[in-house]
């Protein structure tokens, strides 16, 4: 379980990093922003082969997701206050990122109840429209992967975490791939 | 001593100096004589060698700022609404041919060239106007004079005389200028382009690791460098810990490389972190010729050109970070980049680490030491004293633990003297120089 909680903790602030970083000054930092996704890619693909097993067990899922519910609102308040003290210090990449064009692992609906306090959108100049307050903190204009795609994704980080994931590949994955 | 850091208050360390004067870039030209350092703001301060002299021999050799002038400003880029940022990410110094100093200086997007000339003279006795600059009544003139040149204060000039600019779609993280003195080369995360450094509307692709679908991205440039001898020749690291060397004579695009250096990955110490901290943050020929090095999160790794599928020599910098990983991820200390150099004789390297701690590691005799640039303990001839951190268990009266280190006292840029024992350490906005002294 400690495995599962750190994975999804690390994919929250990876997401966190990720969209903070677009309102950074000096643009989308491409390498910060593929480091970023690779760790994600690999929390997500430990924490679903760590969700499968205990699937497999025969655990319940729901006791889970219930003991789990309240976490992530924690974590992605804690996440918020060390970012904005680190900006000052980490002056030096600091959180400039963001990979262009890159699709969106995670369904914006799922993570809503994981999001906790809506961040406001303090640093971007943009006006706020009705659906950047609606998508919390995941940017709604990025694509949403399909079935097939996500197949496709799951196959790829699988060889980037240099496990043998080979089950996770064939199982038909909904659209609503991560429910906390 | 200081056992204990502060680390809680950031404000209280804090010496209410700007942004703008963290201090991004330090580099030696070289023949030792100048040092150069780029900031945040956009600043390049350069510093020169005193002349030794019989009279003062306490202050043989010291630094003193030479010239400081504003090579980049901030500037917009509507097109895709973005700030470009005036932060000076490389120097390099081009070998000296005439009496002024040329060096290429770069930002994110743009590349220039500036000239460091001294004036000591200046004309005087112009007909046509006088002493002040006021133009003179032409019906005033009843004689001619040749103007004179008649000495002055010597003032130090910097211009810029050409700007490479529109070739780099994404941020530039190196230069390198190559050993015929003719071209160099800059570096983004995805292509490397070749200048010559009297063109400044084309430049020449040359590696370019752009997917067709930017979503197949697996892999950035991170740093470029030519072989100090052999001007066909050098080598780029990426973001998956591979050196890759290519040959400029075997094709105009050298997408292919002839060389591809990678250490397998130990699949113990596999984290989620993992590819972060793999990721090469810096990669520097020895002045021989005969070695590359690099630095990732951990590790400097210390690789002969011969030998491609391990590095020859691996140096821990501070390896006790390993088990501290997910909190540097957290705070963002993961992505910091480190450089690193060698000495003259290509027998030490040295590279920063955190707590304004900085290792060197000789490859002969296998010492290492780690030494701590700060103002305490940096009194004119006061002799360095080695630090320690504590790994585990009991902490001895001078080792400092590994929780009380200060992660916003980084040390990612320093320069050794190309001859010499004297180092260049940058912490934050400080610069600090120090010298062996045989004494």
């Amino acid at each position: 379980m400690d495995v599962t909680a750190e994975a999804k903790q690390i994919m929250v602030q990876a997401l966190g990093k990720m969209y903070s970083s677009r309102s950074q000054r000096g643009g989308l930092r491409l390498h910060r922003s593929l480091l970023l996704t690779l760790v994600m890619k690999s929390a997500r693909d430990i924490y679903h082969s760590a969700r499968l097993m205990s699937e497999k067990s025969g655990q319940s899922v729901t006791e889970e997701c219930t003991s789990h519910t309240q976490e992530p609102m924690d974590t992605s308040s804690s996440t918020a206050t060390p970012l904005r003290e680190t900006s000052g210090q980490s002056s030096e990449d600091g959180q400039r990122s963001g990979l262009e064009g890159h699709p969106h692992p995670l369904n914006p609906a799922a993570d809503k109840e994981n999001c906790g306090p809506s961040r406001p959108d303090r640093h971007s100049r943009k006006r706020r429209s009705k659906t950047a307050t609606d998508s919390d903190f995941i940017p709604c204009k990025k694509a949403k992967l399909e079935c097939a795609e996500v197949r496709g994704v799951l196959q790829n980080s699988s060889a980037n975490c240099g496990r043998a994931l080979d089950s996770l590949s064939l199982v038909p994955m909904p659209r609503t791939i991560v429910t906390f | 001593m200081e056992d204990s850091r502060n680390t809680s208050g950031f404000l209280r360390d804090h010496n209410y100096s700007t942004e703008a004067d963290i201090i991004s870039t330090v580099e030696f030209n070289p023949s030792g004589e100048l040092l150069a350092t780029g900031d945040k703001g956009g600043r390049v301060v350069v510093f020169q060698r005193e002349q030794e002299s019989k009279n003062q021999p306490h202050r043989r050799g010291e630094y003193n700022v030479y010239s400081t002038f504003q090579s980049h400003e901030p500037e917009f880029d509507y097109l895709k609404s973005l700030e470009i940022e005036e932060k000076i990410n490389k120097i390099r110094w081009l070998p000296q041919q005439n009496a002024a100093y040329f060096l290429l200086s770069t930002n994110d997007k743009t590349v220039k060239l500036w000239k460091i000339s001294e004036r000591d003279k200046r004309p005087e006795g112009y007909n046509l106007k006088d002493e002040d600059g006021r133009v003179r009544d032409p019906a005033t003139i009843t004689t001619l004079r040749v103007p004179v040149l008649q000495p002055m204060d010597l003032m130090v000039e910097a211009s810029a005389r050409r700007v490479f600019c529109n070739a780099h779609a994404y941020h530039i993280n190196s230069i390198s200028i190559n050993s015929d003195g003719q071209t160099f080369m800059s570096t983004d995360d995805l292509r490397i382009n070749l200048w010559n450094l009297e063109v400044t509307d084309s430049s020449f692709n040359m590696v370019d690791m752009k997917p067709v679908n930017m979503e197949d991205l697996t892999e950035v440039i991170t740093n470029a460098e030519f072989h100090p001898q052999h001007c066909n020749t050098f080598a780029y690291s990426s973001s998956k810990g591979s050196i890759r060397l290519c040959d400029m004579r075997d094709a105009a695009l050298c997408d292919k490389h002839s060389k591809f250096f990678e250490e397998p990955e130990d699949p113990s110490n596999r984290s989620f972190f993992s590819e972060i901290i793999s990721s090469i943050s810096d990669v520097k020929f020895s002045h021989s010729g005969r070695y590359l090095m690099t630095r990732d999160y951990l590790t400097v790794k210390v690789w002969d050109l011969n030998m491609e599928s391990k590095p020859l020599e691996t140096y821990q910098v501070h390896d006790y970070l390993r088990g501290k990983l997910c909190s540097l991820y957290e705070n963002d200390c993961i992505f910091d980049k480190f450089e690193c150099v060698w000495n003259g004789s290509d027998s030490v390297i040295m590279t920063g680490s955190y707590n304004n701690f900085f290792r060197m590691f000789d490859r002969n005799t296998k010492r290492d030491v780690t030494l701590e640039a700060s103002r305490e303990n940096s009194k004119p001839r006061a002799v360095l004293k080695p630090r320690r951190v504590c790994v585990g268990g009991k902490r001895r009266k001078d080792e400092i633990s590994v929780d009380s280190l200060d992660f916003s006292k980084k040390i990612l840029h320093t320069g050794w003297h190309p001859s010499e024992n004297i180092i260049a350490v940058a912490a934050t906005n400080n610069l600090y120089i120090f010298q062996d002294k045989i004494n």
